[in-house]
Order: structure tokens, then C-alpha cells, then sequence
């Protein structure tokens, strides 16, 4: 019974998931990387994904496709939210609901369901395709983080604006948007993250035509065999440094949100 | 012919969408200079005619003139106003120096020229070294001398200032207060100071503008506001005071705690039901002698016994219970002890008589069958030989006193049910307002003690119920 009534018992449930299915795997994706076929320290697998220009183009593209879709989530995602975030709207929440409500359907089937819309319409599948699947599917990730910050400005900082001389464009500029940019940092970091690592979507979208780096990684420990994992290994370390670096250009921002909270 | 008027507010109502008057034909002028401060409690309408003149929100009648052009509609960044905000509402990403130099950089000036200008703006609110500090790490008194500079900086004609040294702990207030008359002797800017704080009015002020309840009630400068008040309201929101009942016996003489005093008050006919305000500090106060050794023409006029002495730093303020039953508060230099008996004077020219607003409680209604009469949307019952009289579905109006009204401390127990709106102790008697759920409101006088914002049942006895045959012909004359 003790060790119940004891609160800090309760952890380790957690603390075991944590060890066994992130702290361990990423220990061995680092062991592997660094290890050749035979076993011993070599740094073989990243000299080979290097040497192999196909492998570095897939790399440049995948990043170029998610930053992309990045930007078009920014442009598509930031005027919902600012609408959204808009007194004028009686039911905001209501509207927020709709933005999530995609979210609540798994984004396999959603993708499925894309695929099917593109040979209803008679629409080639394909680099267009596969940039309307990771837009329509990461969208509310941008919307929501942006929202929540365009909400949370006190109004009386926007009648401080338009007292000062401002008017409306000169409000947003200098007032609104500086002061979303938090929320915008965080909705970067939720779709640039994702998208720089599918591999599902463009499988589906594309037809297996073009290949992003994701599926370089899948491929190297589905198909290649025991024989690639060390390489696929060496290809996830490399994304993770690329998704660790945006995440910590990420949390700097999140600080700010708390701060401003 | 031009006046010197910088603003005028002409009979501007403000109705929001569930149909409330935040502003009732609210009308007032403001001089060229001039510190005026409207005053009143939360939600009196204060802080909606600040933002009517400021421009966030729009009358939806009347107009407004800014020298004496139309402004009504103009949109906010087009008016030559700027506000200090409550809550100060400056700009978080920006430092000190930016947040003050936001409105010239607006403008397009030269960087030498705002440099020179925000410099200025910021020694004048002694906050020189501040200049790159982040706003999040100043005190609110220093974020509220950022606010002022950055308002101040753009010259505007008219300072607003909504409530901007309410969230101050009480000493700075007083230093703040000093620095903002001083400011505004300086600058020679009109300030329009919106505050809930009687005392602060006071201080400040040229003139002070009194609201209720999205109506104006008084303007005049502080003494005026202070010695004259003209309503029971008035009187109790500035300072203390003690409101009574009275009878206006002739023009000099007015009749109150079952004595007749000599006043300077004239005009209000005779033998009319009036309320006086004598302010406590105006009660001269001594210790009775005993019943023999008063003398034919001993000047006091009360008499009673101390109930309680509280020390309020210069003076000590008393209640004061007289023998015929009248509670006074009183404040004089002297304590007396509770249980000591006193005498009480007040001199003529100190009794401000001021006219009722009402009677007693009136209504218009319809006559049902069965002795029962409606109106307020309820159906009342009322004795038999007064509903003789009238035949069903007759107009009638409806009087009922004061001190007839009867309140229930549940508001299933009344034919009606409402909320204490306000409370006034008239000396042997509390005068309520509560306000029906429809609106509507009722006067009532009672000896029982209610909160402001207590739920009640409204009851009126049969027999109290008066009805008048309605008197066709005003409606005629039109």
C-alpha cells in the first residue's frame, strides 16, 4: 500500500516506458550508426551516405519539400487563425473545432482518402500531390499554436496601437504580428518536424515516384535487410540532428510564450 | 461665433446589443486646459464616455465635437487624443524607448527628432535611465509613467486617462496624483480623467463630473460638488455624510430629526418632503450639561449619546444615537467616549437641502376582475373599495409609499423578486433601491439591513395600493 500512497511512486511507470522505448532505441540507433557490418567503431556509414549523390539530393529535397509546406502553412494557416482569433467570430470555438476536427481521423486514411479525390479528378499523382497531402494534413498544426497566440493578446494593446496613430494595416504590422511570432515559431517546429521525416504520404501521394528521405530510412531497414540497418541507422541519426536543431530554434520560442503567459 | 469648447459631448446615448444604456443623453463640455474627472461606481457608463471621446467606441446617438468639428464616427488614430490605459497596455516586444517613440515613428519624424522628443518625454516622467529596459521588468509605477510619456509625446490636444493610477498601492496614488496636477499645469494639455475613487476627484480636478448609472448626475467644481450635492446620491458617493428626511417648513426653515432648524436654503415651497446632507466634520459637538443646569437659551439642538469613536488620524469620527431615536455620524478633533452624552449644532448654512426625486413609488397598470389590479407585469391584489371604482380593463395609475413595500428574504416569497441595487441610511432608516428583474425600480424604506446585490421578494399589502384614474388630457396637450 506504501508504495501507492507514495506520489512519487507513480513515476516510474513512465520512467520504464521512456527507458525502453526512447532512451534505448536511440542508444542503439547511435551504437549501429557507428558500427560497420563486422562489428567495431567506423564512421563508414555516414562516408557512404555522403559519397552517394542520390542519397544527399534525396536529403536536400526532402528538407526543400518540408520547408515548402512549411511556408504554404504559414500563408494558408496564419489568416484562418487571425480570423479565428477575431472577436467578430460569435462561436471561435466552434470554429477552432472545425480546423481540428481532420486531426481526429488517422492521417493514413486521410492520405488514402487524398489518393482517392486525385483519381476521381482525374489529377496526376505526384510532387503536387504529394505537397497538397502534407499541407492539407499539417495545416491544423500550424493554425492552432498560431491561434492560441493571437488570442491571447490583451485587446487594449490593439486600441493602444490605434490611439498612437495606427490604423488597421499599421496595427497588424507592428503590433499583431510581432507578437504572434511565438506562435508562428511553434507551429513551425510542429509541421517542419513531421513532414522532414514522412514517408507514408509521399508512398501514397506519389506513388513511390519520388522519394523523400523518410522512406530512404524505411527502406534501408525494410527491404535492405540486417545487411543496411547500420546505414539506416547512420540516416536517422543525421535526421535527428536536422529535427533537433529546428526543435531547439523551437523551445527558445515556447520560453517566450510561457513568459508572455 | 466659435466657442472655446475643446470637446462637446451633445446628448450621446450608447445602447449595447442586449438593449442596456450604458450612456443615457449624457451631454457635457469641456474647456480648452481644463482637468475634469468623471466620477462614479463601476459600471455607471465613466469609462464607456471615455472610450466615446477616445473613439473605440461609437455613440449611438448624439455627437461629439472636437474643436468644435464632428468626430463621432472618426476612427481612433484620427483623433487628436491619446489615452493612458488602465492597465497601462504597453507593448510587450518593444523596450521603454520604443513603446514611447511608437506614435512619432508613425509619423515618419527624423530619428535625431524622436530621439530628442523621447528623451524629453521620458525625463519629464523621471524615467531617464530606463530607456532600453524591457517594460515586464518595471514596476507598475514606472510602467504607468512609460504609459503617460508615450501618450503625452504626440502633443495630443485632449489626455485621456481611464482609471491609470488604480492598480498603485496607496502612497505612490497620492505621489502620482501630485506629478500628474503638476503635468498638467506644465503641459497645458486637457485631461479627462476617468476614476471610481471620490478623493482622487477631489485632488485633482478643475471640475468633477458625477455619473450613475450611465446618467450624469452633477457637474461642478469639487467644493461645489462637496458642500452643494444636489441629489441623496451625490452626497453619499463624495465623502461621508448624513442624509435625513425632512419637511421644507417655509422658505429658512426646514424640519428634520423632530426639530425645526433655520437654514439658508430657499425655494422649495412650503411644508414639501425634502433630504438634507450635513456632513459629519460640520456637527458641532459637545458634552450636555445636566438636565437642571440648562439654561432658556442654550444654543444645542440634539441631544444623544456616543455609540462608538473610531481615531482617524487628525480626527475622530463618532455615532452619534440622539434621544428621539436618530443615527448621526459625527466628526470633531475632541473624542468622546462611547456611553458619554453630547450635544449636538449645526449651523445654517452647513444644512444643504436638496429636493426628493420622487414621493413615493408610482406605476401605470390595468385593472383586472376579482379586486386585482396589474402592473410591473405581475398581478397585485387590492382591497375591495378601492377596486370598486375602476371597471376591468381600466388604465390606472398606481401609487405605493416608500415604507409599504415589503421585503422577503426569498424571492419565492414575493409577488415579485429584484436585487438591492442601493442602499442609503437615512439616520432612523435604510432607503433601498431594488431593481426587478424586468428593470423596473422600486424605492423602499425599511429598518431592515440588506446588502447591496441581496436577492428579494417584493410584497405589497392590499390595503397599500393606491389607484388615480389616469389624467387623459397631458397626453392630449402634446
Amino acid at each position: 500500500m506504501k508504495l501507492i500512497q507514495n506520489r512519487k511512486n507513480w513515476v516510474w511507470p513512465y520512467v520504464a516506458i521512456l527507458v525502453f522505448f526512447v532512451v534505448l532505441p536511440l542508444v542503439l540507433i547511435g551504437i549501429y550508426a557507428f558500427t560497420g557490418q563486422q562489428g567495431g567503431f567506423t564512421l563508414q556509414n555516414f562516408v557512404q551516405f555522403f559519397q552517394r549523390t542520390e542519397a544527399v539530393n534525396t536529403f536536400i529535397y526532402s528538407i526543400a519539400i518540408a520547408a515548402l509546406t512549411t511556408i504554404i502553412c504559414i500563408a494558408l494557416g496564419y489568416p484562418a487563425a487571425y480570423f479565428m482569433a477575431m472577436q467578430s467570430f460569435r462561436t471561435p470555438a466552434v470554429m477552432a473545432m472545425l480546423f481540428i476536427l481532420p486531426m481526429w481521423i488517422n492521417f493514413l486514411l486521410r492520405t488514402l482518402a487524398t489518393v482517392e479525390l486525385f483519381h476521381m479528378f482525374n489529377l496526376p499523382l505526384g510532387e503536387g500531390a504529394l505537397l497538397f497531402g502534407m499541407c492539407y494534413d499539417f495545416l491544423p498544426f500550424m493554425i492552432y499554436p498560431i491561434y492560441n497566440t493571437l488570442q491571447k493578446i490583451d485587446v487594449s494593446l490593439l486600441e493602444a496601437s490605434q490611439d498612437l496613430g495606427a490604423d488597421r494595416w499599421k496595427t497588424f504590422t507592428k503590433v499583431v504580428v510581432p507578437l504572434s511570432l511565438p506562435g508562428v515559431y511553434s507551429g513551425i517546429v510542429m509541421v517542419f518536424m513531421p513532414t522532414v521525416s514522412t514517408f507514408a504520404i509521399s508512398e501514397l501521394l506519389t506513388q513511390n515516384k519520388i522519394t523523400l528521405f523518410g522512406s530512404l530510412i524505411q527502406r534501408s531497414f525494410g527491404e535492405g535487410g540486417i545487411a543496411m540497418w547500420n546505414y539506416g541507422a547512420a540516416l536517422s541519426l543525421i535526421m535527428l540532428i536536422i529535427i533537433g536543431l529546428t526543435s531547439f530554434f523551437g523551445s527558445n520560442d515556447n520560453e517566450d510564450i510561457n513568459r508572455q503567459a | 461665433m466659435k466657442n472655446d469648447y475643446i470637446i462637446e459631448v451633445n446628448h450621446v446615448s450608447k445602447q449595447f446589443e442586449d438593449g442596456k444604456f450604458a450612456l443615457n443623453d449624457v451631454s457635457l463640455q469641456v474647456r480648452k486646459g481644463e482637468f475634469v474627472t468623471i466620477l462614479g461606481p463601476s459600471g455607471c457608463g465613466k469609462t464607456t464616455l471615455l472610450r466615446c471621446i477616445a473613439g473605440f467606441q461609437v455613440a449611438t446617438t448624439g455627437d461629439i465635437l472636437l474643436n468644435g468639428e464632428d468626430v463621432t464616427d472618426t476612427p481612433p488614430n484620427e483623433r487628436p487624443v491619446n489615452t493612458v490605459f488602465q492597465k497601462y497596455a504597453l507593448f510587450p516586444h518593444l523596450n521603454v524607448y520604443e513603446n514611447v517613440a511608437f506614435g512619432l515613428k508613425l509619423k515618419k519624424m527624423e530619428p535625431y527628432e524622436i530621439e530628442k522628443r523621447v528623451k524629453r518625454a521620458l525625463k519629464m516622467v523621471s524615467m531617464s535611465d530606463y530607456e532600453y529596459r524591457d517594460v515586464d521588468s518595471l514596476s507598475g509605477g514606472q510602467q504607468q509613467r512609460v504609459a503617460i510619456a508615450r501618450a503625452i509625446i504626440n502633443e495630443p490636444e485632449v489626455l485621456l486617462l481611464d482609471e491609470p493610477l488604480s492598480a498603485l498601492d496607496r502612497k505612490m496614488r497620492s505621489d502620482m496624483q501630485l506629478e500628474l496636477r503638476e503635468m498638467h499645469d506644465k503641459l497645458g494639455i486637457t485631461f479627462i480623467y476617468v476614476t471610481h475613487d471620490q478623493e482622487e476627484a477631489l485632488t485633482l480636478s478643475d471640475r468633477i463630473v458625477v455619473m450613475r448609472e450611465g446618467k450624469i448626475l452633477q457637474i461642478g467644481k469639487p467644493t461645489d460638488i462637496y458642500n452643494e450635492p444636489q441629489s441623496s446620491f451625490v452626497a453619499d458617493f463624495i465623502g461621508e455624510s448624513n442624509i435625513l428626511d425632512a419637511v421644507m417648513v417655509k422658505d429658512g426653515l426646514v424640519h428634520f430629526c423632530d426639530r425645526d432648524f433655520e437654514c439658508v436654503d430657499k425655494g422649495f415651497g412650503e411644508d414639501t418632503e425634502v433630504d438634507v446632507v450635513i456632513r459629519p466634520e460640520d456637527w458641532y459637538i459637545s458634552e450636555a450639561k445636566t438636565e437642571s443646569s440648562k439654561s432658556k437659551d442654550e444654543p444645542w439642538q440634539l441631544y444623544g449619546e456616543v455609540k462608538t469613536c473610531i481615531f482617524k488620524g487628525v480626527h475622530y469620527h463618532m455615532t452619534v444615537l440622539t434621544d428621539n431615536g436618530y443615527e448621526l455620524e459625527v466628526q470633531d478633533y475632541h473624542a468622546f467616549e462611547p456611553g458619554s452624552k453630547v450635544a449636538l449644532l449645526v449651523k445654517p448654512e452647513d444644512i444643504q437641502v436638496m429636493k426628493k426625486t420622487q414621493l413615493c413609488n408610482t406605476f401605470h397598470g390595468t385593472m383586472c376582475e376579482d379586486n386585482q389590479v396589474e402592473f410591473l407585469d405581475e398581478v397585485w391584489d387590492v382591497s375591495e373599495r378601492t377596486a370598486e371604482r375602476f371597471d376591468p380593463g381600466e388604465e390606472v395609475d398606481i401609487e405605493v409609499d416608500f415604507n409599504h413595500i415589503n421585503l422577503q428574504d426569498y424571492e419565492e416569497d414575493g409577488t415579485l423578486s429584484g436585487e438591492v441595487l442601493f442602499i442609503l441610511y437615512k439616520g432612523d432608516h435604510y432607503h433601498l433601491q431594488i431593481r426587478t428583474d424586468d428593470g423596473d425600480d422600486i424605492y423602499v424604506d425599511t429598518n431592515d439591513i440588506w446588502d447591496k446585490g441581496d436577492r428579494v421578494g417584493i410584497k405589497i399589502a392590499p390595503s397599500w395600493i393606491r389607484l388615480y384614474k389616469v389624467e387623459k388630457n397631458e397626453t392630449d396637450t402634446k
